[in-house]
């Protein structure tokens, strides 16, 4: 595998999945503190969204510190080189929140789906482009979708006027193999023009190992978190991310050691608690469970005296997609009246 | 006494179970469906049950609203086909029940505001959206009691059941749904999200419905407030359940619900649609009443 010399992006996530971890409670001064560090550290892309993206802030997903809006306009100004993007998932944010966004500044929009529901993107991608957005179409789950499925669901988003593509590992279960199958054939299928990403979580320690067999199948866009601050055991941890790339030769324009300061000195002082593959975490990834869920059947589990384990192995075996944060508190009910058909306890 | 002549606009999946709910109906007897496509399997199902049947669109319908007594016309098209076709049949005079995000008219959700709709003599009434009508009565069971300051719905729904106009246009969905569970649910602020879960077999549609109280909760009229919404909905959907709740969490009242359908032509677990035709049914059944009792007629042709 000769690696040397290819360029990729890297697209800091701590700002955006790293609010997951945080409840939504990261304040607009420690958005503005890590932002400028990543930018200083030569990070190109940052997304800055409430954690389930634009228009999140709800009961279901928790209400952030800040709404979009005013972290977008305190941080966009400050940063001198990098860019700013925003996530949106259709069916929770809309076009106004986009506008909203393109408004603010953003240079990136990335609109997320299901990976078999990318037809409801349409809309979005449309608007996306017609801003002048650099415009992502990222397919989420995409565990759940075999290859050729899920190809023909990222031709539709480019065919809306998508100009990069994502092969998203929300639940941190893809092996490298999985990521070179699915990345290698939409690299195939895809226009020549259009760049692929990749977004892993680190639930089976394979952010890194997935994100560089990524590349090698094709991807130029690498999602990762400063710190690994993300949902679950985190996002493939940029620090480390960047440290192999230097090794391999494939050139981010990242600072390994400052982006590393970042890590150590922004971001791990305002965690919650560590992130790291707990029971929990690892539950997601073995079971393929969207990373987000964490914290949620964490908190049925203390307040209904119900094991997270067990609710988020319920999750998977009703092949919960993302968004399905309600679904929790109800299966926790549901386990602790034993009325759950199939339960194991 | 003779049943009130209907029209089904819209020859589709939803017009179809339209059509299987209204031959049911002691009130209302279908006797047109209108469709675009000759070749459409609804309009030669609809022939089949003794409808008669145009493929010209609303155009092929409006010769004949007045020799074959039309009063009641579901329109299941799209919104923007709507504002076209209620148009041109309120002219002459039939009310229209809107199955579209159009929303020309005001909002209908029957255990909540069908009532108050009774002797308005609106010419089109809109049926909010599947969400809306699932998701809208316990928001207001809520809202009777008490002061709600925030009301959230989420629905999930099977991949299967949403067709390609929801898709092309998510964002109606969340904005009409939202819109209405303030208007009609009672709430001050409404927020609605919709998932799609492609899992096989079809998830039932489910829903849940977060009110935040501006004071405390009062949990036992609550829950009798919720338990008699559950049977008023459950009058014409059956399929209607309380999976879990409420439950009270400091300010916040959540409910857990199911919506499995007749499945009259849609499958069971398509309940967000099911609740859709049967919401429209038993509103035009409530103005069929009228029409017969001679409190209703939209017979606006004298002034047309």
């Amino acid at each position: 595998m000769n690696l040397a010399g290819v360029r990729v992006t890297v697209h800091d996530m701590s700002l955006r999945d790293g609010m997951h971890p945080k409840r939504h409670q990261i304040s607009v001064e420690q958005m503005k503190t890590i932002a400028c560090g990543l930018d200083e550290a030569g990070v190109p892309l940052i997304e800055i969204t409430h954690g389930d993206g634009l228009g999140g802030a709800s009961v279901n997903y928790g209400f952030p510190a800040a709404s979009d809006e005013e972290y977008l306009r305190a941080v966009i100004p400050l940063l001198r080189r990098a860019k700013v993007s925003a996530l949106l998932l259709p069916g929770i944010g809309t076009v106004d929140d986009l506008r909203m966004a393109a408004d603010c500044g953003v240079a990136t929009i990335r609109v997320a789906t299901h990976c078999t529901e990318a037809d409801v993107s349409e809309q979005h991608i449309a608007l996306g482009r017609r801003l002048g957005l650099d415009t992502v179409g990222f397919l989420m789950m995409a565990h759940m979708s075999e290859p050729e499925a899920l190809a023909r669901q990222a031709l539709l988003m480019e065919s809306y006027g998508a100009n990069c593509l994502y092969v998203t590992d929300s639940a941190g279960y893809m092996l490298p193999d999985d990521v070179t199958a699915r990345i290698a054939l939409l690299r195939e299928k895809a226009r020549p023009e259009t760049e692929i990403g990749f977004h892993g979580h680190h639930n089976l320690s394979m952010g890194v190992a997935n994100s560089i067999a990524a590349v090698a199948a094709g991807a130029r866009r690498i999602d990762c978190a400063c710190g690994g601050l993300g949902a679950g055991a985190g996002n493939t941890p940029t620090e480390v991310f960047v440290a192999v790339a230097n090794r391999l030769g494939i050139e981010t324009g990242v600072d390994v050691f400052q982006v590393s300061d970042v890590a150590e000195d922004r971001i791990q002082p305002i965690l919650d608690f560590p992130i790291r593959i707990d029971r929990n975490a690892l539950t997601l990834g073995y079971a393929g469970v969207y990373s987000s869920f964490l914290l949620f059947a964490e908190r049925a589990q203390e307040r209904y005296g119900v094991p997270a384990r067990e609710i988020l192995l319920e999750m998977g075996r009703r092949r919960t997609v993302g968004g399905q944060e309600d679904l929790i508190e109800s299966v926790a009910l549901e386990m602790r009246a034993g009325t759950l058909p199939g339960s194991r306890r | 006494m003779q049943k009130i002549h209907c029209a089904i606009i819209g020859s589709g999946n939803i017009g179809t179970d339209l059509l299987y709910k209204l031959q049911r109906s002691a009130l209302l007897a279908p006797a047109w469906m209108v469709g675009i496509d000759p070749a459409s399997e609804g309009l030669a199902r609809a022939k089949q049950a003794g409808l008669a049947t145009t493929d010209q669109g609303v155009d092929g319908l409006v010769p004949h609203v007045e020799a074959d007594a039309i009063r009641i016309a579901f329109d299941a098209t799209s919104a923007y086909v709507h504002r076209e076709n209620s148009e041109k049949l309120t002219r002459l005079g039939v009310l229209m029940i809107d199955l579209t995000p159009a929303a020309i008219g005001p909002y209908c959700v029957p255990p909540v505001n069908l009532a108050a709709h009774a002797g308005k003599r609106e010419p089109n009434v809109n049926m909010v959206t599947c969400g809306g009508q699932a998701t809208i009565p316990m928001v207001y069971a809520v809202s009777r009691v008490q002061p709600v300051r925030y009301a959230e719905i989420v629905a999930t729904v099977a991949s299967r059941s949403v067709g390609p106009g929801t898709r092309k246009n998510i964002d109606e969905f969340t904005r009409t749904t939202a819109a209405a569970v303030a208007a009609v649910g009672g709430a001050k602020q409404g927020k609605a999200i919709i998932i799609i879960n492609p899992a096989e077999p079809p998830l039932i549609m489910r829903d849940t419905v977060h009110c935040l109280t501006a004071d405390e909760p009062k949990r036992a009229e609550i829950e009798q407030s919720v338990r008699d919404m559950m049977a008023a909905v459950q009058t014409y959907v059956p399929g209607y359940r309380l999976v879990n709740g409420p439950v009270f969490d400091g300010d916040r009242v959540t409910t857990f619900l199911e919506v499995a359908g007749l499945g009259d032509f849609l499958p069971t677990y398509a309940g967000n649609l099911d609740i859709m035709t049967a919401s429209a049914v038993r509103t035009a059944e409530m103005f069929a009443e009228e029409m017969r009792a001679g409190r209703l007629s939209f017979d606006t042709r004298r002034t047309a």
